[in-house]
C-alpha cells in the first residue's frame, strides 16, 4: 500500500474569484495537481447571443470588475473588424490612454494589495500598511491615478460607460486628460522607483522555462495590435489563433483550460510571457531604470512576475503620459460611425493579466449570432498546474500549512482572475488514506 | 427594499463591529469598490475588525459576525445552501450590487433553457452543476438592506457602511437618475437627442453619467420607486423605437428586478 499524503486548499485568499487546488502525493510522487474553479458558470457567450452590436461593450466588461477595458476594447476591435470600421488614429491613442489606466490599477492592486503581502509573510495589504505605510501609501495613490485614468476617458473606473463600437460616446475632455500630466509625472517616478524596491525581494521557487504567449507589435510594448507570438517560435496572424489553441472542458473546473496546439501542451500568458519575450521594447524611461537596476531576463521564477508587473505600471504610466502631454483638443469625430450588417470578426489585446481573445459572428438582423471568449486565466490554468506540479516535491516535506501556503502563494504569481475565467481555490492535498 | 429606518445596533462600544465579505456569482466589481476605497478602507479597518474579506486577506476568522455584505447571485444548489449558512452567522445582512439584489446580466439565463445555455459554453454539460436561475439573495434569506449598481458607487458604499456603525440611516435616494441630470445640469438625451433612456425609471447613484455622455441610461441602479415603465416605453414605441430594442433596453443587468422583469415580459407578450 503506497503512501499517500493529501492537502486542500479549500477557498484560496486574494485572489479575484473563487477556486481550489487539490493535490493527491503517492510515495513521493506527485500524481494530481487539479487547480480548480468553482466560480459558478455565468454563460456570458451565450448571454451575448440576440443582443446588439452596440451592447456588447457594456455587457462584456460585466465578465471581470478588475479588467472591464481589456474586455470592452478588444469587443470593439472584434467587431470592428466584423463591421469593416476602421478607427482614426486620434480614437486608438485615446484607447490606449484608458488601457494605460486599467494597466496601473489593476497591476497596482495586484502588487501592493494581493501580491506584496507573501513577500513580507503578512495576512493582506491592510496588514502590510502598519509596517510599510510608505509602500501601501504610494501604491494606493498610483491604483487611485490609474482608477481616475478610467474616470476621464471611459467615465467610471469599474465598468466604464464611455466606450463605444467605433470609438466613444462622447469625446473625452483634453482639458481634463492634460489635468492627468503632473500626476502622471508623479506616477512614473514612483513606479521606476517601485521597480528599484521589488527588485531586491526574495524569489522562491525553481526555475521554469516558461513557453510565453503575448502580442507583439511592430512599434512599442505589447498592448492592443501585433501578432501572436511565443517564446517557443509561434509567429501568427491573431485571426489564426483558433488553429493554434484550444479550450478543453476538465471535470475538476468550471473554466476551460487552454493548450497550445498541436501537442495539447501548456503556455503562459500575461507579464512574465509579455517581459520576456518583449522587453526590447520597453519605453525610454523605463527601459534605463531597468537597466540601471541591472534586472536580467528571462524571469525563470514566476514569483519575479512582481517585478515585471512593476515595470509594466512603468510603461502604463510613461505611454499614459505622452499621451496626455499630447491632448490638444478634444478629438472629433469621436465615434466612426456604421451601420449594422453580417459578419465574423476577431481580435486579441493584453489584458493586465495576459493575451485575452475574443471572436464575434454577426447574423443578417445585426445582432450577435455567436461569440467566442478566451480569457488569460484559463490560458494560465495548465500553465500554473504544471508549475504545481514541478514545485510541489520541494515543498513536501513541509507540515499542511506550510505546504498548503507555498501553493496558494505560487497561485497568486499568476494573478488570476477567476471571474474572468468565466466560468479559483479550495487546495485539497492528498497526502495519504 | 429596506431603506426607511436605521441601521445599526451593531456599534458595540465595548469592542469593534466585526465585518465579514462574500462573494457569489459576480465579477467582483463591487468589492473592488471596498478594496479600492484607499485610505478610507485602511481608516475603516482600523474601526472594524475585517474578519472574513478573502478577496483582501488570507486572515479568515469564523463566525459569527456583525455585518456580512454579499456580492453576486445565487446560481447554484450549494450556494443556495450556503447563504442560508452565511444569514445564520450574520447579524445584519447586506447585500450589495446588482448581482446580489436583482440576479445580475447573468439572469438573462432566466428567459431560457439552462440545457441550451449550457450546452453554448460547455463540451460535457454535465459535469457542470448550475441552477436554472440566477436569483437575488433576497429570494432565499432575509436581507437587511440592498444597496444597488452595477457597480455600487464606492461614496454610497462606504456611506452605507457608516451608517451600519452609527445606527442611522444610510444616505441612499429612491429617485430616478433625471434629478441627477437636472442637478449636474446635463442636457435630457430622451428630450433632446430623441434617445430611448431609462433615466426616468432608473434609481439615482451614479451620478448620471450615461446622459453626461450623451447616451442612455441604461438601468445600472436597477427600478426606481414607483417607476412607470408602461407609460415611458409606450412614449418611445410612439416615437419610433423598435419594440424589440425595448425589450433588450429593460433586459440587461436588472433584467430580473421586478419592475424590469414585468416590462420586458409585457413588452415581448403583448400587442
Amino acid at each position: 500500500m503506497s503512501q499517500v499524503r493529501r492537502f486542500e486548499v479549500k477557498s484560496l485568499a486574494r485572489v479575484e474569484g473563487e477556486g481550489s487546488l487539490r493535490v493527491r502525493v503517492a510515495d513521493g510522487r506527485v500524481e494530481i495537481a487539479e487547480f480548480s474553479i468553482y466560480e459558478p458558470p455565468r454563460f456570458f457567450e451565450k448571454l451575448l447571443r440576440g443582443r446588439a452590436i452596440g451592447e456588447v461593450p457594456d455587457m462584456v466588461a460585466r465578465i471581470c470588475g478588475i479588467c472591464p477595458v481589456a474586455y470592452q476594447l478588444t469587443a470593439c476591435a472584434a467587431l470592428e473588424h466584423a463591421l469593416g470600421v476602421m478607427v482614426t488614429p486620434e480614437i486608438t491613442r485615446l484607447r490606449r490612454l484608458l488601457y494605460h489606466g486599467e494597466w496601473v490599477q489593476s497591476h497596482g492592486l495586484h502588487v501592493h494589495l494581493l501580491h506584496a503581502p507573501d513577500f513580507f509573510g503578512v495576512e493582506s495589504g491592510i496588514a502590510l500598511a502598519a509596517s510599510r505605510p510608505d509602500l501601501v501609501s504610494r501604491g494606493l495613490r498610483l491604483k487611485e491615478l490609474g482608477r481616475r485614468i478610467m474616470e476621464v476617458v471611459g467615465g467610471r473606473a469599474v465598468h466604464p460607460i464611455n466606450v463605444a463600437v467605433g470609438g466613444f460616446h462622447k469625446a473625452p475632455q483634453a482639458a481634463a486628460i492634460r489635468g492627468l500630466v503632473p500626476d502622471l509625472e508623479w506616477a512614473l517616478t514612483a513606479a521606476l522607483d517601485l521597480i528599484g524596491e521589488v527588485r531586491g525581494f526574495g524569489f522562491p521557487g525553481q526555475p521554469r522555462d516558461y513557453d510565453g504567449v503575448c502580442l507583439r507589435s511592430e512599434e512599442g510594448y505589447p498592448l492592443d495590435e501585433g501578432r501572436i507570438v511565443s517564446t517557443s517560435g509561434l509567429d501568427i496572424d491573431i485571426a489564426e489563433y483558433e488553429l493554434h489553441f484550444a479550450e478543453r472542458q476538465v471535470p475538476w473546473s468550471t473554466a476551460l483550460h487552454a493548450v497550445m496546439l498541436p501537442g495539447e501542451t501548456p503556455y503562459l500568458v500575461g507579464p512574465l510571457a509579455r517581459m520576456n519575450r518583449c522587453h526590447d521594447r520597453l519605453p525610454s524611461q523605463t527601459r534605463q531604470a531597468v537597466e540601471a537596476c541591472r534586472i536580467e531576463f528571462p524571469f525563470r521564477l514566476s514569483a519575479q512576475s512582481i517585478v515585471a508587473r512593476a515595470i509594466e505600471i512603468a510603461v502604463a504610466c510613461e505611454g499614459a503620459l505622452a499621451i496626455a502631454r499630447d491632448a490638444a483638443a478634444d478629438v472629433t469625430p469621436c465615434r466612426v460611425a456604421w451601420e449594422p450588417r453580417a459578419g465574423i470578426g476577431s481580435h486579441a489585446t493584453e489584458a493586465p493579466r495576459g493575451l485575452l481573445w475574443h471572436r464575434y459572428e454577426i447574423g443578417d438582423d445585426g445582432l450577435v449570432r455567436h461569440a467566442a471568449i478566451v480569457p488569460p486565466t484559463s490560458q494560465n490554468q495548465a500553465m500554473i498546474e504544471a508549475d504545481l506540479k514541478a514545485m510541489l516535491p520541494a515543498v513536501l516535506d513541509r507540515d499542511d500549512a506550510a505546504a498548503t501556503f507555498a501553493c496558494e502563494r505560487l497561485i497568486r504569481d499568476y494573478d488570476p482572475c477567476i471571474s474572468c475565467a468565466t466560468h479559483f481555490l479550495r487546495l485539497r492535498i492528498d497526502r495519504g488514506a | 427594499m429596506a431603506g426607511s429606518r436605521p441601521l445599526g445596533g451593531v456599534l458595540d462600544v465595548t469592542s469593534k463591529p466585526r465585518l465579514a465579505v462574500f462573494k457569489f456569482a459576480s465579477c467582483d466589481g463591487c468589492q473592488l469598490q471596498l478594496l479600492e476605497a484607499g485610505d478610507r478602507l485602511l481608516e475603516l479597518a482600523g474601526r472594524v475588525e475585517i474578519d472574513h474579506f478573502l478577496e483582501a486577506s488570507s486572515r479568515s476568522v469564523p463566525g459569527p459576525y456583525d455585518v456580512g455584505l454579499v456580492e453576486g447571485s445565487i446560481t447554484t444548489a450549494e450556494d443556495a445552501a450556503r447563504i442560508r449558512g452565511i444569514r445564520a452567522q450574520c447579524r445584519m445582512l447586506v447585500t450589495i450590487g446588482a448581482c446580489a439584489t436583482a440576479g445580475g446580466i447573468q439572469a438573462l439565463r432566466n428567459w431560457g433553457r439552462l440545457d441550451d445555455f449550457l450546452a453554448a459554453v460547455y463540451a460535457t454539460p454535465e459535469t457542470i452543476a448550475a441552477l436554472a436561475t440566477s436569483t437575488a439573495i433576497a429570494d432565499h434569506v432575509p436581507v437587511d438592506f440592498e444597496l444597488r449598481g452595477c457597480p455600487v458607487d464606492r461614496s454610497q458604499l462606504l456611506d452605507l457602511l457608516t451608517a451600519v456603525l452609527l445606527g442611522r440611516k444610510p444616505h441612499v435616494p429612491g429617485h430616478c437618475v433625471c434629478v441627477e441630470c437636472k442637478a449636474r445640469g446635463a442636457v435630457c438625451v430622451a428630450v433632446a437627442k430623441g434617445i430611448a433612456c431609462l433615466g426616468p425609471v432608473t434609481q439615482a447613484g451614479c451620478h448620471a453619467i450615461c446622459p453626461a455622455h450623451d447616451r442612455e441610461c441604461f438601468g445600472c441602479f436597477g427600478p426606481s420607486e414607483s417607476p412607470n415603465l408602461v407609460s415611458l416605453t409606450g412614449f418611445y414605441e410612439r416615437r419610433g423605437t423598435p419594440r424589440v430594442d425595448l425589450v433588450r433596453l429593460t433586459r440587461s443587468f436588472n433584467a430580473a428586478a421586478p419592475a424590469f422583469r414585468a416590462e420586458s415580459d409585457r413588452l415581448e407578450a403583448g400587442p
